[in-house]
């Protein structure tokens, strides 16, 4: 077997799961609908504020939704302490891993789908830079947020209180992903300057945590 | 007591597994204190002691899930358990399987994790613990019993030459248990070797090739048959 398909095997098991379970999802959805409604109460801008402030409004409504997402990933495992059955299994933990990643991925893109157009009617949002470049911010802003979440996730199961932990490790070391993101996405919606150099710090950011987590997974999964 | 030609025949094999003063410390609870025996391929050994004796630490490190303070197990002639996790299987306490889906998708998925893409295998080992690999029910609606055969069924998917069992038998009715044991006896006359950490070691009795007795994260006594250990 090789990794690809333990991955792809892993994957559809946890699509199964959540299919069947949809905690991950329904708690995602609940949690950004409400950032929505409360954002939209709390301001009233014009489309040109829209524009400037939906960058941030979005992503942190994202980040926020996806911890939730990113808690449940391993929770799952927990019961029944599956994971060990996984550990003394001859499956790399890679595998493992970019399966989880490639789940929180899918789940948090579901709801960045789902969200997107409920945030163009409550900002009456209209891009004037590339509209093209929003999908690749997405894309990889996700992949960010979900790769870093996913390791770190990892990290606090163990821990007593792993709901808090999982967002103080999470946040500090997502800023500058969280930062690109909210240029790139505004840059793009005001038209005012290019979004090129924050996408490319983004995809930088990607590369270099990718590595880094892929590296680093196995010795999180065997710690005691 | 088992037969008298598979006692003669284990005599003769190497030391399957060697376990050299093994240590292992839990902040300060010390679960294991200097534990060294060596195991016969072809046996059948039951792991027998009180709660907090170190029976299901010893069993986690030949695993290879719980990394030893200090200390070595060597497994197959290697302590590179990784590279031998293939031949070993492992049952936990609690069922190491997702509530949410049924028995066979449960084990399909370990399969895969062991490189064995034959669903016919799957189906086999569920019918070796006496369940219906037809049973489209989640493993979460299974009752105890069900859930711990099943459980048994994923340890025995690799087909393993070593296999680890924490307390395979409780919360399982006293008909499914003695099957269970059947089924354990046949596989350790088919040459396997298999480690079992119960409470119930009178099930075993006339199974078990020796009765392994573990007090305070040590091994204090190592007996064919119970009654020596049951007068203690």
């Amino acid at each position: 077997m090789t990794t690809s398909s333990l991955t792809r095997a892993t994957l559809a098991k946890d699509l199964r799961l959540e299919w069947r379970s949809k905690d991950a999802i329904n708690s995602m959805l609940f949690f950004a609908l409400l950032v929505v409604v409360i954002f939209s109460f709390s301001f009233n801008p014009t489309a040109e504020e829209s524009r400037q402030i939906a960058g941030g409004l979005v992503w942190v409504a994202f980040l926020f939704a996806a911890v939730v997402a990113l808690n449940q990933t391993w929770a799952r495992e927990l019961r029944n302490q599956v994971l060990d059955a996984y550990r003394v299994s001859p499956a790399p933990a890679n595998s493992l891993f970019l399966a989880k990643a490639f789940g929180n991925f899918i789940f948090v893109a579901v709801l960045e789908a789902l969200m997107t157009p409920l945030f163009i009617v409550f900002y009456n949002l209209r891009a004037l830079g590339p509209t093209w470049q929003l999908p690749v911010v997405a894309a990889l802003g996700t992949w960010a947020l979900v790769v870093n979440g996913t390791f770190f996730a990892a990290m606090s199961i163990r821990t007593r209180s792993r709901e808090i932990m999982l967002p103080l490790l999470l946040f500090p070391i997502s800023i500058p992903a969280v930062l690109a993101m909210v240029e790139a996405t505004s840059a793009i919606l005001s038209g005012e300057y290019s979004a090129r150099p924050w996408i490319a710090l983004l995809a930088t950011y990607d590369v270099v945590f990718t590595t880094g987590c892929l590296l680093l997974f196995e010795t999180v999964l065997d710690a005691e | 007591m088992p037969p008298a030609s598979h006692t003669e025949s284990a005599a003769n094999v190497a030391p399957i597994v060697v376990v050299t003063d093994l240590i292992k410390q839990f902040g300060r609870f010390a679960a294991l204190r200097g534990v060294s025996a060596s195991f016969d391929a072809g046996r059948l050994y039951a792991i027998l002691g009180d709660n907090g004796a170190g029976k299901t630490t010893l069993l986690r490190s030949l695993a290879g899930l719980t990394r030893p303070n200090r200390g070595t197990v060597s497994m197959l002639g290697t302590s590179d358990l990784r590279s031998v996790c293939h031949q070993v299987g492992y049952m936990a306490h609690p069922s190491l399987l997702y509530d949410e889906m049924s028995g066979m998708e449960n084990l399909r998925y370990f399969a895969r994790l062991y490189s064995i893409e034959d669903n016919e295998r799957c189906a086999s080992v569920i019918r070796a613990v006496a369940l219906d690999p037809e049973l489209a029910r989640p493993v979460g609606q299974y009752s105890q019993g069900m859930r711990q055969r099943m459980s048994l069924a994923r340890a025995l998917l690799n087909d393993p030459k070593i296999l680890l069992l924490d307390e395979p038998f409780s919360n399982v009715d006293v008909r499914s248990a003695r099957e269970m044991v059947g089924l354990l006896a046949k596989m350790r006359d088919a040459g396997k070797t298999i480690f079992v950490v119960t409470h119930q070691a009178a099930l075993l009795e006339g199974a078990a090739d020796e009765f392994v007795w573990m007090e305070a994260g040590k091994i204090v006594s190592r007996t064919s048959s119970l009654q020596p250990v049951e007068a203690r």
